[in-house]
């Protein structure tokens, strides 16, 4: 093992502190009066600069030592954070990370632009900003509407959720007036709310939220001060007139928890007590707002892969030590072998769950990338996105950079009406784009959704028909022509942008997703926005499969996948052919043979099996002459030369030395279902 | 190692060629020795339904699985079932830009030899049986006649040949 290079190290972290600092400018673009932010920005540049210099990086900490010097002066407060500033200094960024990954190639004369732009700016705002206090203050808003609120059309929920918006809130509801069911009025509003809420905005923009209502309702903002998250929740109840200073120490005299005292003694309902512990949770996340990244410890991902190939090998050793250990008489082996085998489970987990990364971070590379195109392009974009904590295999994650890059750009660049024609459309400004992330199944889900013009599907159906894709005025399903697009060199954008509209992309994204064993979904309703969704494995190196056997083959079913296992009956068997489902408890599930997909030779087994297996909502039997048990799969990708046998996902090594293939369970239900379609059809 | 390049005159370098002999159904045939890994005895095959005929087989070479192919298939020779003689040629090839390990069936194997320069031949545009576009040269070993395989082409043809794959003949364009 080689000693770790000290300028690899500086260039690792810097590449940390640059993410870091992007993600503070582009945060603080929204917030520019967020104290944290601009704080997280000069830390990072400071530490940049001087582990840079330490490092014998002098180009870089001499370039980073200007920009340090300008947001030392934001930090004074001497400059405001505007847009130009934030923008020229993503521009330093990334010539910062020029110089850092690639000195010899970096060009300085850009560095010199960069900075003569920066003290051009910096010269232009140094007039000293309105004292706007540094950082979000903290109010406790409390509301009570009037009973019928909502006989007038008002939604107490949508206000909450426009407060929401406002900053980081914390909502508690006052039940105190909820009367009794004997006289409660179920179309009156009884409820009201204390919401505490950190926010860079004025007061007035909280009223704002209220203005329709302002005149009935009861709303009193006060700025919650001197509580810090160590401020007893005795003294938070007697600060915000709840209840008296005397009660609360006469509660305090007893020891015990505090709340649950004032409650009993009558001092104060329930309720206002969970709003005070709201309140106080609210500031302790101010206090603490991210946990400490320095409990980790960096490892080449080459040194992992490396890790998770021995843990697949060492899988395949125990299952043969199984198969030895259970035709053995010796009781010791028996049990020796059994202790290795949970040994060996545990071991794969934990090997598997450190590749295993939130997308998060993957996320958070897009909202550069849509701020530049949606600056580039003359599009409003409000990025949203939701599910950053679900993780995903490492090697998938970075697979996924460039297909979703190339699917944001086209949602932007060709879903995103631009000004003028979303104003035509009689939509808002801002377009949206949501990327979400989340698990389904055996399955993660990411999806790119946008809300813009919707795909075209009379030019994507002239265009296929030009490109000889589709015979001219053939039938062909939605979802078909829309998978047209992933045709290589299809493209039906008018013009030719710098970004997209090359026809180059969109089967190279289809391919990469296809390489790690996905799929990818499209939706588009036209004028409403279109959704692309990509489905992927969770992982791409072991799994509990189900070992079944066909003639003399054996296949290793996604144990995830499969439902149930049944017996075909006697008469079932005897009247397939024609119609070929079955009856699970009133369902009609299509059944496919696969003896007869597999053409095998030899006799059937005289009682077969079926395994049920379900891809998304849909599910399909397969028939199997014996179900053998399960079996921990290690893996092993198809050469090229099998890349078109669609039934298969993989092959893996048996126990016994022999191999077995993997079944593509999506296809083969798609399959199923395809048939079931055609035979009713037929019939 | 030069793999590509045209048919006729990638030999004609001055090195001595070193190649493997092996037996298909009678003929002797050769592959260039830096293709190959390791020779091994036959072990159980598993059926990959639905792949094309000559490479329909996969095998378990050191906890790696690898596609077995059947060049005798490629060549319009009977399928035979295997003898004492039957040998596993491991090779490792690059195939549509991915570095591919595959099995070859072989009848017989016999040495690691040279073919000198002088020994070469071009590949005769009439008179042979086989398709010359997976034939590298031929050298002449005393009355007889050795035909250097390029099998880089016939597995690369094989990628083609597949019906209305386009994603491979992208990569090997």
């Amino acid at each position: 093992m080689k000693a770790a290079d000290p300028k690899e190290i500086f260039q690792q972290e810097a590449q940390d502190l640059l993410v870091q600092l992007e993600q503070a400018l582009l945060d603080l673009e929204h917030a520019p009066a967020d104290g944290a932010l601009i704080d997280t920005a000069f830390r990072a540049l400071h530490t940049i600069k001087g582990s840079g210099s330490m490092f014998g990086f002098e180009a870089v900490a001499a370039f980073t030592h200007h920009v340090e010097t300008a947001f030392d002066k934001v930090r004074q407060g001497a400059i405001a954070p505007n847009r130009e500033l934030i923008m020229i200094t993503l521009h330093a960024r990334d010539h910062m990370r020029q110089l850092i990954e690639n000195p010899e190639a970096a060009d300085s004369s850009a560095g010199q632009a960069i900075l003569a732009e920066l003290q051009r700016i910096m010269e232009a705002g140094a007039a000293p900003v309105a004292a706007t206090p540094a950082g979000p203050a903290s109010y406790r808003v409390r509301i009570a509407f009037p009973r019928d609120v909502m006989a007038t059309g008002t939604n107490p929920l949508l206000l909450l959720d426009e407060l929401r918006g406002l900053g980081r809130a914390t909502v508690a509801a006052l039940t105190d007036d909820v009367p009794t069911l004997d006289v409660i009025d179920p179309t009156a509003c009884h409820v009201g709310w204390e919401v505490m809420l950190s926010t860079a905005q004025p007061p007035t923009a909280i009223e704002d939220v209220f203005l329709f209502v302002r005149d009935e309702m009861t709303l009193e903002i006060e700025p919650i001060r001197d509580t810090t998250p160590e401020t007893p929740l005795g003294e938070i109840l007697s600060q915000r007139g709840d209840v008296t200073s005397q009660a609360v120490e006469a509660a305090l005299h007893e020891q015990k928890r505090v709340g649950e005292l004032l409650v009993e003694a009558g001092a104060v309902s329930p309720d206002k007590v969970n709003a005070a512990l709201a309140e106080q949770q609210h500031l302790r996340r101010d206090g603490a707002p991210k946990p400490s990244a320095n409990s980790s410890v960096r490892v080449p991902a080459e040194r992992l892969g490396e890790l998770m190939d021995q843990v697949g090998e060492l899988v395949i050793a125990q299952s043969r030590l199984r198969q030895i250990a259970t035709v053995s008489a010796d009781q010791q082996v028996k049990s020796v072998a059994e202790e290795i085998e949970r040994l060996v489970l545990e071991l794969r987990d934990t090997t598997m769950s450190i590749r295993m990364v939130p997308i998060g971070a993957l996320f958070g590379r897009f909202r550069r990338v849509v701020h530049d195109l949606s600056r580039d392009l003359g599009k409003e974009v409000a990025l949203t996105m939701e599910g950053e904590e679900t993780e995903l295999d490492k090697t998938v994650i970075e697979q996924l950079n460039d297909p979703l890059v190339h699917l944001i750009r086209n949602a932007i660049d060709h879903g995103l009406e631009d000004p003028a024609g979303r104003a035509a459309a009689g939509k808002p400004q801002l377009g949206h784009i949501k990327l979400a992330a989340r698990h389904a199944g055996m399955e993660v889900l990411i999806s790119i959704q946008d809300d813009g013009r919707g795909m075209n599907r009379e030019r994507i159906r002239a265009r296929a028909e030009e490109r000889g894709l589709l015979a001219k005025g053939a039938a062909v399903s939605d979802g078909e022509l829309l998978q047209m697009i992933f045709q290589p060199g299809f493209s039906t954008a008018a013009q030719v942008t710098s970004l997209s509209g090359r026809g180059v992309g969109m089967d190279v994204v289809k391919r990469t997703i296809e390489g790690l064993r996905g799929a990818i979904d499209l939706q588009s309703t036209p004028g409403h926005g279109s959704e692309v969704t990509l489905r992927l494995p969770l992982t791409l190196a072991i799994i509990d499969g189900l070992l079944v056997r066909v003639g003399n083959g054996r296949y290793v079913l996604p144990l995830g996948a499969v439902e149930e296992c049944v017996e075909l009956s006697a008469q079932e068997d005897a009247r397939s052919r024609g119609r070929s489902f079955l009856n699970i408890r009133g369902d009609l599930v299509p059944y496919l043979r696969l003896r007869e997909l597999f053409a095998c030779q030899t006799p059937a087994d005289p009682y077969q099996k079926v395994v049920i297996v379900s891809s998304g909502d849909l599910k399909v039997g397969l028939v199997v002459d014996q179900v053998i048990g399960d079996h921990q799969t290690v893996i092993k990708s198809l050469s090229k030369l099998h890349a078109d046998v669609e039934m298969l996902s993989g092959a893996t090594i048996l126990g016994d030395g022999a191999v077995a293939l993997i079944l593509d369970i999506p296809h083969l239900v798609e399959f199923g279902q395809v048939r079931e379609e055609n035979q009713r059809a037929a019939g | 190692m030069s793999q590509q390049g045209s048919k006729m005159s990638k030999r004609n370098d001055g090195a001595a060629l070193e190649v493997l002999t092996l037996r298909l159904d009678g003929h002797l045939f050769a592959l260039e020795a830096g293709h190959v890994r390791e020779i091994l005895d036959l072990g159980p095959v598993t059926e990959v339904p639905s792949a094309a005929p000559f490479v329909n087989g996969l095998i378990n070479v050191r906890g790696k699985v690898v596609p077995l192919a059947d060049l005798r298939l490629k060549f319009g020779m009977e399928k035979t079932s295997a003898t004492i003689d039957t040998r596993v040629i491991v090779i490792e090839i690059d195939l549509a830009g991915d570095q591919t390990t595959i099995g070859l069936l072989a009848d017989k194997v016999f040495e690691v030899t040279e073919i000198v320069p002088a020994e070469i031949e071009e590949t005769p545009r009439i008179g042979m049986i086989w398709r010359q576009e997976y034939i590298s040269c031929v050298g002449k070993r005393g009355d007889d006649f050795i035909i250097v395989l390029d099998i880089a082409a016939i597995f690369a043809s094989a990628l083609r040949d597949r019906k209305g794959d386009t994603r491979s003949k992208r990569n090997a364009a």
